[in-house]
């Protein structure tokens, strides 16, 4: 099915308005809000501190563990029942993967990096918002990170490659394909890549392409969120 | 780093606190509704100086309890979540969690703040129910009193939903009628230290307190619902002594919303 024009009016390749903020919980040792269209992301860094329970200790080193949470009012629809979910877990597994190759822990043996993300306002591209939010936290919190990481989600709307999909194109009846990304920006490399849907290879590679330039831009706005708390 | 609770003790001896405010001041209180407009159907950010909470509700049409069945219902949900405090763990939520959605909930329950009477849908077969979800940002003390005024500020920005009756079924679809609200009383927390009562307390008070005690007072400066917290017990005297005190800045709070 065609898609001649994007929903919300912007150029396929478009992002919607993003907007970043450095160190937006006081207690935390590190925290970030990350904001994309409708979707924001708020997450807190505690850590590095004792790891309970004690057998998922690492002696070698520390372990990252995110927590990823929709709030109950967060959807445009019905309540979200609170509490952890399947997805919820996983979203929970692939953002630990998408930030650790960032991280050296292993100044920190037997301690946790907790990474909380909550989500007050969903439209989509949640995990990607949240593991914007969360590089930031981490840089905040003062961890050794070798690059920053950016995340969003490209995919195929009708017949469309197009950038960052709101709820609204992610149902859109011809046909959507979701792919979030995160890249570690100085060297382009993929720290997470999901697809659900339907594209051919020359697609992917397009949507892959759409996706490196976007996070480039989602890139400044994180280095610019950083100095605005710490200045040049 | 936690103050220590003789160091706070010390402090309160010679009438100071640790910020400086005055026993019966609370910090600057901000309060901002319609914080996630495009999801909630109502919600609230409500900052004490640097404690930020918020709220949003949800709607949804269900069944009446039997015993009434032209009543719409209300449910408090709140979560300590570990992102707002180095204190606060992961999972089902705790007994203060329980015990903060709790003191909440009676407030307005009490009250009948919430026309209920017109929330009924159906009479014994649908009603609406009305879903307040609690979340602290950042916790730098007194989490009640935050989380009160966010939940009452997020009620009075909420617009219904739509009904289909045909269809019986719910729209998602916010309208422009708010949510049938009576007289909302205000919950003002007083803690005991030693000899000294102070209201809006820091993390740090908190973590010294004796006692605790939440009122929440109508516009009439009648009570509908108080918590006593703390190990400490609290005498008649002292427990008078604080509703006075919580009265007294029930209308301070009021103004604010």
């Amino acid at each position: 099915m065609k898609y001649t024009k994007r929903l919300d009016g912007r150029k396929f390749e478009e992002a919607r308005p993003i907007e970043a903020k450095v160190g937006v919980v006081k207690r935390a040792d590190g925290s970030a809000m990350f904001r994309t269209g409708k979707t924001i992301a708020i997450a807190a860094v505690y850590g590095p501190r004792e790891l309970h329970p004690s057998h998922l200790r690492n002696s070698e080193k520390g372990i990252l563990r995110c927590n990823y949470n929709m709030m109950a009012f967060s959807t445009a629809q019905e309540r979200v029942r609170p509490g952890p979910s399947r997805r919820s877990k996983e979203i929970n597994l692939v953002m630990e993967k998408a930030l650790l190759p960032v991280l050296d822990l292993s100044e920190f043996p037997n301690t946790v990096i907790d990474v909380f993300v909550e989500l007050p306002q969903t439209d989509a591209g949640t995990r990607c918002a949240g593991i914007n939010a969360a590089a930031l936290a981490l840089a905040d919190a003062g961890l050794a990170m070798k690059d920053i990481i950016s995340s969003i989600s490209v995919g195929k709307v009708g017949d469309k490659i197009v950038a960052d999909l709101s709820k609204e194109e992610e149902d859109f009846e011809g046909g959507a394909t979701d792919i979030p990304v995160a890249i570690m920006p100085r060297t382009n490399k993929l720290t997470l890549l999901q697809l659900d849907g339907n594209v051919s290879k020359d697609e992917l590679k397009e949507a892959l392409e759409m996706a490196k330039k976007s996070c480039q831009e989602i890139y400044k706005i994180q280095v610019k969120a950083l100095k605005e708390k710490y200045g040049a | 780093m936690e103050m220590n609770k003789e160091y706070i003790e010390s402090l309160l001896t010679k009438n100071l606190r640790l910020d400086n405010r005055k026993f019966s001041e609370y910090r600057n209180i901000t309060i901002e509704t319609g914080i996630s407009p495009k999801s909630a159907l109502g919600s609230a950010r409500v900052k004490l100086g640097e404690t930020e909470v918020i709220a949003g509700i949800k709607m949804d049409a269900g069944t009446p309890y039997p015993d009434t069945p032209d009543d719409g219902a209300m449910m408090v949900n709140a979560e300590l979540i570990p992102l707002a405090s180095p204190k606060f763990e992961s999972g089902a939520p705790g007994v203060d969690a329980i015990e903060m959605s709790r003191v909440v909930d009676r407030a307005i329950r009490e009250s009948k703040a919430i026309d209920t009477k017109k929330l009924c849908i159906k009479k014994g077969e649908k009603v609406w129910l009305v879903f307040i979800d609690i979340y602290p940002i950042n916790d730098a003390g007194n989490l009640f009193d935050a989380a009160y005024l966010a939940a009452i500020s997020a009620l009075k920005d909420t617009k219904m939903l739509k009904y289909d009756a045909k269809e019986d079924k719910v729209i998602y679809e916010k309208t422009t009628k708010s949510l049938p609200l009576l007289n909302l009383p205000i919950e003002c927390t007083v803690v005991k230290i030693n000899n000294a009562f102070l209201v809006d307390p820091s993390y740090e008070e908190e973590e010294a307190m004796d006692a605790r005690l939440t009122v929440a007072v109508l516009e009439d400066n009648s009570i509908c619902a108080m918590q006593k917290g703390g190990d400490q017990p609290l005498t008649a005297e002292e427990t008078l002594k604080m509703i006075d005190i919580a009265i007294e800045k029930s209308k301070e709070l009021r103004k604010k919303l």
